[in-house]
């Protein structure tokens, strides 16, 4: 693995921690308290800010800074998260995840919104935090022109908290040829500096790596055997080292310990050196310092820094010294040591769990298999035909074996289409943005309320499904909800709710958009579809059609165009993109109520389960899912309704009879009921209908083959397919046809066509 | 023989830039994603020496360097804190937890080697 991979991961570990940091803030935002959301929110930019200074990546290390300190306040109960805090909050998110963006695939953030919330953080931080205790943040300069990178420095006046300045052999001081000094040390360990995991004898190496040492050890108030504590420190040492780099070298040296043990440094002058050692301290015995038994390899340099000078008298000591130092970790080593064989296999076997449930794959590479495995339906489907075709009998092992492979095939391709079903989440939490920067240019108070965020659906709809989403919501605040005291007026919550909601619904996903907003003007989208010549003056339009205008091309009811209108992009478009995606948009609105649009997509664009059948001479395939049952139509049950209109009864109700063969014109005439079969379908319009054909083939799984990207939209046909003998039949858009029945949708599908 | 290193990091970033830098660096490398994980770790990998961030889900910095230091059997294993905490208090409160020094994220690599040599035999 190289940096590039991980940066690669870097970013997408930024994209789950963004989403966790969004949701954390929203929960925060609902009144959440629990301390746990807080440290979940703050993890998630540090985590960001770690990574983002692993790589460099300076713009986002110092905004996420500032985010992280503000939310620090938050975690230490330093500054309540109100309302008005989380705004900054949830703003300051999109902004790190616009620099996150930026920092991966280049492009710009808005740097005058960037510097106006690492303000507002700041202040957030700082005017609501009496207390100095908290260390301030090293202040990243606002970054306008100035290319300096600005990187958080570690607090100088941490009271030598340095972070790691200790180093063997970069040190690029003045070197020192004529001068260099002499450092005493003065160190006695405490009990605490073993119990961290420190070891005075590997201090007392890397002191000797900085040059000639030597060391004297005090054993004098070393008990005797019966009465020690074998955790207790005993010893204490006396070391002049001869470095030119120094006290600071020194000191670093014990930078790990200075807290847990009595340490005095100072330079003194080579003769004192002398007087100290051997006159002043009478008691103490010159130790031979013997490292090597710490370089396994023997190939440091501090075994032959070592002073040469060994009293043979003192070998013993040597022995006892060392000992005792030890002792605390020899007695929990010993343990361990017998279990070390065991432990390594276990341990692999333990960091391999921690590895995680899951596996990131290359997207490309999930397509090719869903293409792959698409080809194979389609292969096995010309397959089992060919055989059927020319096995009479039809019990042959062949047909068994066929039939076990349609079965494996199948639940392949479910395999496979589960691996690229995703919860629509993301793409409700953009929303969550979208939702905010409309209510701020707006100046409206808008909760979005997201519900069925984990409901699946195939990726390739969830991407697609962004743009419509994020246009309909757009809609929804600007047009929908009232201003906050016109809400108030109407005895209505000035914060106007925005309502998403996804499930699934008979094998589709039904996503609905309901605001609680003035919902539609109908006198409004009347008077503009008359000025627009898009109705007659007097049409006789019922309140349905009249909403269904709003999906007219190049219609705004907005009185005067907002910033967000005037993009060109209307309710049209939108529902020429759900279309696309084999889907269906509906309008319901109550006025004063609100409105909710309605949406019903395909789980996925690659397969579906289809009824094949046959329309004057042309083979169709009609999606089961919007197949309640099929019928043999009776003569008696054929009504006559106004010129051209048939109903059926079923059950003692009755249904409008649809001609699927006149509407697609394939025919000039109506066909007789009773020659065909009726399939009664629902439709998202809801409302049952019957749909004519003249005979069913048989049901089938088929391969989507999308005529969109082949060919051109067709009213009426959803997509196309290959069946099993290799010709192409084209898929029934059950809604459209419905719709194209009832008279005025036909219409404008035609024209659409027609332009199209 | 390898010196094993135990790092514990709820970031995958973090955790593949460690297991990079100490297997180029010739440690052998055990990781966990957080406290509780690392304390399970722990008990069968035998670690010369722990690296751990602060900042973790279910059981954090202090309260994993508190669990090794409560076991009998690991407590005198020093562990190094790697986080980009670069306040007195937070350190202070590792050294307190019973962390036997600290590196400051992001790290640089031959500081990390550095550190683990400084604290290990």
């Amino acid at each position: 693995m190289d940096m590039n991979e991980i940066k690669e991961i870097f970013f997408q570990e930024c994209e789950e921690q963004l989403a966790e940091l969004e949701s954390g803030l929203l929960k925060l935002n609902d009144g959440d308290r629990d301390p746990e959301t807080v440290n979940a929110v703050f993890r998630a930019v540090h985590s960001i800010k770690g990574g983002a200074g692993a790589f460099g990546l300076d713009d986002l290390v110092s905004f996420a800074h500032v985010f992280e300190t503000t939310l620090d306040c938050v975690r230490s109960n330093k500054l309540e998260p109100t309302q008005d805090v989380l705004k900054v909050m949830l703003k300051s998110a999109d902004v790190l995840a616009d620099l996150t963006n930026a920092a991966r695939d280049g492009g710009s953030v808005d740097e005058a919104r960037s510097r106006t919330l690492i303000r507002e953080l700041e202040a957030l931080a700082h005017g609501e935090v009496p207390t100095a205790a908290e260390a301030p943040a090293p202040k990243p300069a606002p970054k306008a022109a100035a290319p300096a990178p600005v990187i958080e420095k570690p607090p100088v006046n941490d009271e030598g908290f340095q972070p790691i300045p200790f180093s063997f052999g970069d040190f690029d001081e003045e070197p020192a040829a004529h001068y260099v000094p002499t450092v005493q040390v003065d160190f006695k360990p405490k009990k605490d500096l073993y119990a961290k995991g420190n070891e005075a004898v590997l201090l007392l190496r890397d002191v000797s790596r900085l040059g000639e040492m030597s060391v004297y050890c005090d054993m004098d108030s070393l008990p005797p055997l019966d009465k020690m504590d074998p955790e207790e420190a005993y010893f204490s040492w006396k070391i002049s080292v001869t470095t030119d780099r120094g006290e600071d070298g020194v000191r670093s040296v014990f930078e790990f310990a200075e807290w847990d043990c009595d340490l005095d440094i100072r330079t003194i002058e080579e003769d004192v050196v002398g007087e100290v050692t051997d006159d002043e301290e009478l008691p103490m015995q010159p130790v031979p310092f013997d490292l090597s038994m710490l370089d396994e390899s023997g190939s440091a340099a501090g075994g032959e820094d070592e002073p040469a000078v060994v009293e043979s008298d003192a070998a013993a000591a040597v022995a006892a010294a060392e000992t005792a130092t030890k002792v605390s970790q020899a007695a929990g080593r010993a343990a361990e040591n017998a279990k070390a064989a065991a432990s390594a296999a276990s341990a692999a076997q333990a960091s391999q769990t921690a590895a995680g449930q899951t596996i990131r794959v290359d997207l490309d590479r999930v397509d090719r298999l869903i293409n792959l495995v698409g080809e194979l339906v389609i292969n096995q489907a010309m397959l089992s035909q060919s055989v059927v075709e020319n096995d009479t009998n039809g019990t042959s092992s062949i047909n068994m074996g066929l039939e076990e492979l349609q079965q494996l095939t199948r639940e392949i391709q479910d395999s496979v289409m589960a691996i690229r079903a995703q919860p629509v989440k993301p793409v409700f939490q953009r929303m969550a943005r979208t939702v905010r920067e409309i209510a701020d240019i707006t100046g409206k108070s808008v909760r979005l309320i997201t519900e069925g965020e984990n409901t699946e659906v195939d990726k390739t709809v969830i991407d697609k499904l962004a743009e419509p989403l994020t246009h309909m919501i757009r809609n929804a605040v600007d047009h929908g909800l009232e201003m906050p005291e016109k809400r108030e007026a109407l005895g209505k919550n000035p914060e106007g709710t925005v309502r998403l909601t996804a499930k699934h619904r008979s094998g589709r996903i039904v996503i609905e958009l309901a605001d609680d907003g003035a919902g539609i003007n109908r006198e409004k989208v009347r008077q503009k579809a008359i000025d627009n010549d898009l109705i007659a003056a007097d049409a006789n339009l019922s309140d349905e059609e009249i909403d269904n205008l709003i999906f007219h091309a190049g219609f705004s009811t907005a009185d005067k165009v907002s910033d967000l209108s005037g993009r060109g992009v209307g309710m049209d478009v939108v529902k020429r993109s759900i279309q696309a995606l084999g889907g269906r948009i509906s309008i319901s609105s109550k006025p004063g109520q609100g409105s909710v649009f309605t949406m019903s997509l395909p789980l996925t664009l690659a397969v579906l389960d289809g009824m094949v059948v046959t329309v004057a001479g042309q083979t169709l395939v009609v999606p089961l899912t919007a197949i309640v049952e099929t019928l043999q139509p009776e003569a008696p049950a054929i009504h006559s309704f106004g010129a051209s209109q048939r109903l059926i009864s079923i059950r003692n109700s009755f249904c409008p009879l649809v001609d699927v063969g006149r509407i697609l014109n394939f025919r000039a005439t109506q066909a007789n009921p009773i020659e065909g079969v009726a399939l009664l379908v629902e439709s998202e319009g809801g409302g049952q209908r019957a749909l004519m054909v003249d005979a069913i083939q048989g049901q089938r799984q088929v391969v989507i083959k999308s005529l969109e990207a082949n060919y051109t939209h067709v009213p009426g046909i959803a997509a196309a397919t290959i069946l099993g003998d290799g010709r192409v039949a084209l898929i029934l858009d059950v809604d459209a046809v419905v719709a194209a029945s009832r008279g005025q949708s036909l219409k404008q599908d035609i024209s659409l066509a027609a332009t199209g | 023989m390898k010196k094993k290193v135990l790092t514990v990091d709820d970031s995958r970033t973090i955790r593949n830039m460690l297991l990079v830098t100490l297997n180029n660096a010739g440690f052998e490398t055990i990781q966990a994603e957080d406290g509780v994980e690392g304390l399970e770790v722990l008990e069968n990998a035998n670690p010369d020496v722990i690296v751990t961030d602060i900042n973790m889900p279910r059981l954090d910095g202090f309260g994993f360097i508190e669990g090794v230091r409560r076991n009998e059997k690991y407590r005198a294993i020093p562990i190094l804190v790697l986080t980009t905490e670069s306040d007195a208090e937070k350190k202070n409160r590792a050294r307190q937890a019973g962390a036997t020094g600290w590196i400051v994220k992001p790290f640089d690599p031959t500081k990390l080697i550095d550190a683990i040599e400084r604290v290990t035999a």
